[in-house]
């Protein structure tokens, strides 16, 4: 706002008495086009995320006080919902099951982009814009589609990796009966679909190196491998952290991929091995009609944890910065 | 690339959720509302699974001139939030909406969302259904907000030629014969498994049903609505039964992929299938299996596993015109059609004794005489009463407890367990 004020011209208090009408209903309107039409331009984002974001937050903020039904009574309880939530056993294993799946899904996807990122940055590889487009394309597949095609690959009966571990004269995996078998599962839909994406934007952050400080480092005798740990990396930490940011929101909200995995049963799983929290807000807030607040507070849960793990990453970026 | 596109794909579904959450779309009272007797250009009905009204709705619009939009959801799991997220809101719900009797019961805990159907339709039609299904339609209050649509009506599909290969009768009458009751029925499973060395049944949630469904008592919850899930004795008989059937189980459950895959790869030669399981049956098999299906009686005789009503929001617009075309879908003549169409059983006590219905024989089933097998079966059905959370209990508590035990990952104590301790938490915090 400050540009609009410090280009806007003097305003007098009131126009000279003799300048006619016209030319003063004209002034006029100049003044109000300076003054208001930038908040007008901006206006779009902040009405979509007022009613997108802002309405929905501060509406489940105001349930998650409740003893809310979704078709019924709504009763003023409190905190009692967010005190609940410390004492619920499938709150916390939903959450453990989040942070697995994260583990699995952020670091193997990471790693690899790196990789990656790295190969498609030399400069001796040849048609870079058919492999860098090619690397994306996953990316744009619906993610209903990833689920249920890699829910048919890790099926128990007549799944491809079952048949293909048969081949080398492994048994039969159950993938949905055990923790660690459909945290991989999943993980491997999210790996599937993410690593090309952050490929790109590290492939990005790579080119903004400048070419001298290799050029120096080769002249100075050091190795592709050196350069790569010696420059790349340390310049690639801002780009790094970004990444990794985005990754814990999405890795926090998983929601479709362990659903449809699930065959859409909203426990995740006979135990609940692979219940995730958008899953246990979804079970309390909308499954279950009666617990409507509840599920608001697991809600609130989930947002303070995405913005906890975020000021952590944010730590880490200042300190980068020094 | 935006920035914050990874951030609102991955977040899509969850948004749609809070949004749900957050009722966006709030209540409010349209100004549009039609004047008195005024005649709909358009009514909306709602159905999951396979109702059969395909042709009887394109009948209904060119007697009446209405328009009907039909609006299908595969399963039922899915169906449910939506309904939920149309009566929160108070906004898109369908003019006639099917309602299936496990989530009847939480809706009917809130009647004001329901048009009382009774000074819509005429008063004579109360006798016209069988009389529990016809009770069962009324909330708690006294308002009817139901009309009986079908009763899932239990009987035993089962392959023929799978059955000739391991040396068990393969007529319908032999077959049912086989089978007396549970133990019978594991019985000639285990006999089928030694001679071929394949499982018997799709899986032992579906022998629970089967059970379940069939003791005409209390099951998780009393008459006054309390939770008895532990010390009830037909959960507890459906919980041995069924866990004593895991030697016979494909261990296939039920709408998992590994279920309707293996229709196609005889994995299992018997599942239970209620009338309106037919249709579900013939899809999954496919046209190359047609004619190695029949139908039996199901162990132990009768029992009930499904079964809708037809309601009307209160958000309606035209509650008189959508009681009226409920009424239609309901009569004698719909609900033989919608039979022959895709196999929900009558309620409708003019249609159960309808000469075409009880002449009908399935074509796809070796010409099994549906009609009259699941006809005869509609009297010995007795009333169940559900209570309030019986389908949050079922799926999210007993079923997942029962494959647990079944795929090995607890003991049979240890799964009971796990059972009473859930289904006491279903709906409360």
């Amino acid at each position: 706002m400050s540009l609009s004020a410090t280009t806007a011209p003097p305003s007098p208090a009131a126009p000279p008495p003799d300048v006619p009408a016209r030319r003063r209903r004209g002034y006029l309107f100049n003044r109000l086009d300076l003054k208001y039409s930038p908040y007008l331009y901006i206006a779009p984002f902040f009405l979509i995320f007022g009613a997108f974001g802002l309405y929905p937050m501060l509406r489940t903020a105001w349930m998650s006080l409740h003893d809310w039904d979704m078709v019924g009574e709504h009763t003023f309880i409190g905190f009692d919902n967010y005190t609940a939530l410390f004492s619920d056993e499938y709150f916390w294993n939903a959450l453990i099951n989040t942070f697995g799946i994260f583990a699995l899904s952020t670091i193997p996807q990471l790693l690899m982009a790196l990789f990656l990122a790295n190969l498609l940055n030399q400069t001796l590889l040849r048609a870079k814009t058919f492999f860098r487009m090619a690397i994306f394309v996953p990316n744009v597949v619906s993610v209903a589609a990833v689920a249920i095609v890699f829910g048919m690959l890790f099926q128990r009966d007549f799944g491809l990796f079952n048949w293909l571990l048969g081949l080398v004269g492994v048994d039969q995996i159950d993938w949905r009966a055990q923790e660690w078998s459909s945290w991989t599962a999943i993980a491997t839909m999210v790996n599937w679909r993410w690593t090309g994406y952050n490929t790109l934007i590290l492939l990005a952050g790579m080119q903004a190196i400048p070419k001298d400080l290799y050029e120096a480092a080769a002249i100075d005798g050091a190795s592709p491998w050196r350069q790569f740990w010696q420059i790349t990396l340390p310049m690639l930490k801002p780009t790094f952290i970004f990444v990794v940011i985005l990754s814990t929101i999405g890795g926090m909200q998983l929601f479709t991929e362990p659903l449809l995995f699930a065959n859409g049963s909203i426990i995740g799983g006979n135990q609940r091995e692979y219940q995730t929290l958008a899953m246990y807000m979804y079970e309390k807030g909308i499954y279950n009609l009666s617990t409507a607040g509840y599920g608001a507070a697991v809600a609130w849960a989930i947002f303070m944890i995405i913005v906890f793990v975020s000021l952590i990453n944010f730590v880490l970026v200042r300190r980068a910065a020094k | 690339m935006s920035l914050t596109t990874r951030r609102s794909r991955m977040a899509a579904a969850t948004l749609a959720a809070i949004t749900a959450i957050g009722g966006l779309a709030a209540c409010g009272n349209d100004d549009d509302t039609p004047a008195e007797g005024e005649k709909p250009e358009k009514l909306v009905v709602d159905t999951f699974g396979e109702f059969g009204y395909d042709e009887l709705v394109k009948q209904y619009e060119q007697e009446t001139g209405i328009k009907i939009e039909l609006r299908k959801t595969a399963q039922l799991g899915e169906y449910r939030p939506k309904l939920v997220r149309y009566l929160a809101t108070g906004k898109g719900a369908a003019d006639v909406t099917a309602l299936e009797e496990g989530i009847l019961n939480e809706f009917k805990a809130n009647p004001r969302n329901w048009a009382d159907l009774t000074p819509l339709v005429s008063s004579e039609i109360s006798d016209d259904y069988l009389p529990w299904k016809w009770e069962l339609g009324k909330a708690p209050d006294g308002r009817l907000i139901g009309l009986p649509t079908d009763v899932g009506s239990l009987a035993v599909c089962y392959r023929k030629d799978l059955f000739e290969a391991a040396g068990l009768p393969t007529e319908r009458d032999a077959v049912s014969a086989l089978w007396p009751d549970w133990n019978g029925f594991h019985q000639a499973g285990q006999k089928y498994k030694q001679a071929t060395g394949k499982a018997f049944v799709d899986s032992i949630t579906a022998v629970s049903n089967g059970v379940l469904f069939q003791q005409g008592s209390d099951l998780f919850y009393d008459k006054e609505n309390n939770i008895i899930a532990d010390s009830s004795p037909a959960v507890k008989s459906a919980w041995e039964t069924a866990t004593s059937m895991v030697d016979i189980s494909a261990k296939a459950s039920t709408w998992s992929p590994e279920w309707s895959g293996g229709f196609k790869q005889g994995t299992f030669a018997a599942t239970f299938c209620p009338s309106w399981m037919l249709g579900i049956v013939a899809d999954n098999s496919g046209e190359e299996n047609k004619g190695k299906w029949d139908v039996a009686a199901v162990p132990g005789g009768g029992g009930n596993w499904g079964g809708s009503w037809l309601a009307v929001p209160e958000q309606s617009k035209y509650p008189e015109e959508a009681a009226k075309l409920a009424q239609f879908l309901t009569n004698a003549t719909s609900q033989v059609e919608a039979f022959k169409a895709k196999g929900p059983l009558p309620t409708n006590l003019e249609a159960l004794k309808n000469e075409a219905f009880l002449s009908y024989t399935n074509e796809y089933f070796s010409n099994a005489p549906t009609g009259k097998i699941f006809g005869e079966s509609v009297a010995q059905i007795e009333p169940i009463h559900l209570g309030p959370k019986h389908q949050a209990i079922k799926e999210n508590a007993f079923e997942p407890a029962m494959r647990a035990f079944e795929n090995g990952q607890a003991s049979k104590d240890a799964a009971w367990e796990q059972f009473t301790k859930d289904a006491q938490t279903q709906g409360v915090f």
